[in-house]
């Protein structure tokens, strides 16, 4: 693997993490990140659409007209949401439930806009898979990072078992509902965002 | 920058348009009976749950599922206003909520205070059955709580009045605070209770603080802390749906039938 194809898939892990770095794909991060399973499926959505619609908008790049090239990626980038949310509902109906319309809404994600218009209108099919799987890694990390907390914080449990005994139950853990509530999550990406800036200083803006 | 025709432009869109339209439709179709079978066996699994024959959270296949629903659980179809049972729809397939939304299939609902602005005509009972015996009703129930609507089900017994169990399957109260109507030790609370009075109103109700035990405080359910707006819509919700506008007519015939299906 070259240079920049490994650039390509391992960039956007930290260096350049679209949630923690560009602070794309907010409204998402706080919504289904709840419980940890369902932050785990939404990863595995958003990497298909990701890196498929990367794909295929770079495997046809050279003939989009420019002039309704946006068009174009947003009705293949929807048609691969519409059939992703068709599998989940038709192979993991309950956490498709869960999840509801936040399927529906990763067309309105910027990270897949964002990428499809910054990388793969410039680059080949191959680096392009490689650069939405990277992103929608990137993505997933940052996700399943605030899932893991908020459930465990919030709700004691892990994959929805119960790993703190709560008080209701006769055990020593008294939740803490800040974090199954939105503002919880701003809290993580937060600290997230802080830890990455201290680990690696030249992240820093001025 | 190369310059496009026009042809060219609405040519490509209309190709775009064409794959993707095909590849949406072919995956809809072609999980469509999957899909469908998700519903139903979601379905049977909360009517199963509350029915007490299957635990909560419990995974089981759909073969156990399906099994045992068909074997205990027998589904009717009842006209609201008059309370008889109805052969008007097909209750393997009725969606109550969608009837609801469908104005040839239902009304509005009267003035009421569980957030309810639509009544379907027809509603689905859910027996649990021995034979011909009628164990267990399970009634839809739903209603407005402090966010969101709950849906959720009440299991009486054969008397009409005797709550076996309740549950709600969604919602979007706050975890941890409403969310707590989830909480397997505070449904348990129900079992037992007394849902009407002597004269057949519908009269048990979420209180806060602490009720007393079953048998001396038979029509009241502790409330859950932090949670006064969730357990006053769960009141008024359980009324609604066990009141004039509800349930009670087809529970008044079926009490006058002497419990048979």
């Amino acid at each position: 693997m070259n240079a920049k194809r490994k650039g390509a898939l391992l960039d956007p892990l930290f260096n350049e993490n679209p949630i923690a770095i560009q602070v794309l794909g907010i409204c998402s991060a706080l919504a289904v990140t709840t419980k940890l399973e369902t932050s785990v499926v939404m990863s595995l959505a958003v990497i298909a659409v990701l890196s498929l619609s990367n794909f295929t908008i770079s495997l046809i790049r050279n003939l989009i007209p420019p002039s309704i090239r946006i068009i174009v990626q947003l009705t293949i980038i929807a048609s691969l949401v519409i059939v992703t949310d068709q599998i989940l509902q038709a192979f993991v109906y309950d956490i498709s439930k869960q999840l509801s319309v936040f399927v529906g809404l990763i067309i309105t994600n910027c990270i897949v806009m964002g990428r499809a218009e910054a990388f793969a209108m410039q680059n080949p099919p191959v680096d392009s898979f490689l650069d939405g799987i990277g992103n929608g890694l990137g993505y997933s990390l940052v996700l399943i990072a605030v899932g893991f907390f908020r459930e465990l914080i919030g709700a004691g449990k892990l994959f929805g078992y119960q790993v703190l005994p709560l008080v209701t139950d006769g055990g020593w853990y008294q939740p803490n509902g800040l974090f199954v509530l939105a503002p919880g999550a701003f809290f993580l990406i937060g600290a997230f965002i802080w830890l990455l800036r201290t680990w690696k200083p030249e992240l820093q803006e001025d | 920058m190369r310059q496009y025709s026009n042809a060219y432009i609405i040519g490509f869109a209309t190709a775009v348009c064409l794959v993707c339209s095909i590849v949406v439709s072919t995956s809809a179709v072609a999980l469509r009976e999957r899909q469908d079978r998700n519903k139903v066996l979601d379905r049977q699994t909360k009517v199963l749950v509350v029915a007490g024959l299957l635990g909560e959270g419990q995974a089981a296949t759909a073969e156990l599922v399906e099994g045992l629903f068909s074997d205990n659980i027998r589904i009717r179809a009842v006209d609201l206003a008059s309370g008889e049972y109805s052969d008007a729809v097909d209750v393997s397939t009725f969606d109550q909520r969608k009837a609801a939304k469908d104005p040839a299939a239902s009304r509005v609902a009267p003035a009421n205070n569980a957030g309810i602005t639509r009544l379907p005509d027809i509603a689905l009972v859910y027996q649990k059955v021995d034979g011909d015996e009628v164990e267990m009703l399970i009634l839809p129930i739903e209603g407005k709580g402090l966010w969101s609507t709950l849906y959720g089900f009440v299991a009486l017994a054969p008397d009409t009045t005797t709550i076996e169990g309740i549950t709600f399957y969604e919602h979007g109260e706050t975890p941890g605070l409403g969310g707590e109507v989830d909480n397997p030790s505070w449904k348990a609370l129900w079992q037992g209770r007394q849902a009407y009075n002597e004269t057949f109103e519908p009269v048990i109700a979420v209180i806060k603080g602490a009720a007393g035990p079953v048998a001396e405080d038979p029509y009241r359910v502790d409330g859950l802390s932090g949670a006064t707006l969730t357990a006053r819509g769960v009141s008024h919700l359980v009324q609604f749906w066990l009141g004039e506008n509800g349930f009670a007519p087809y529970l008044e015939n079926f009490r006058a039938q002497g419990g048979v299906s």
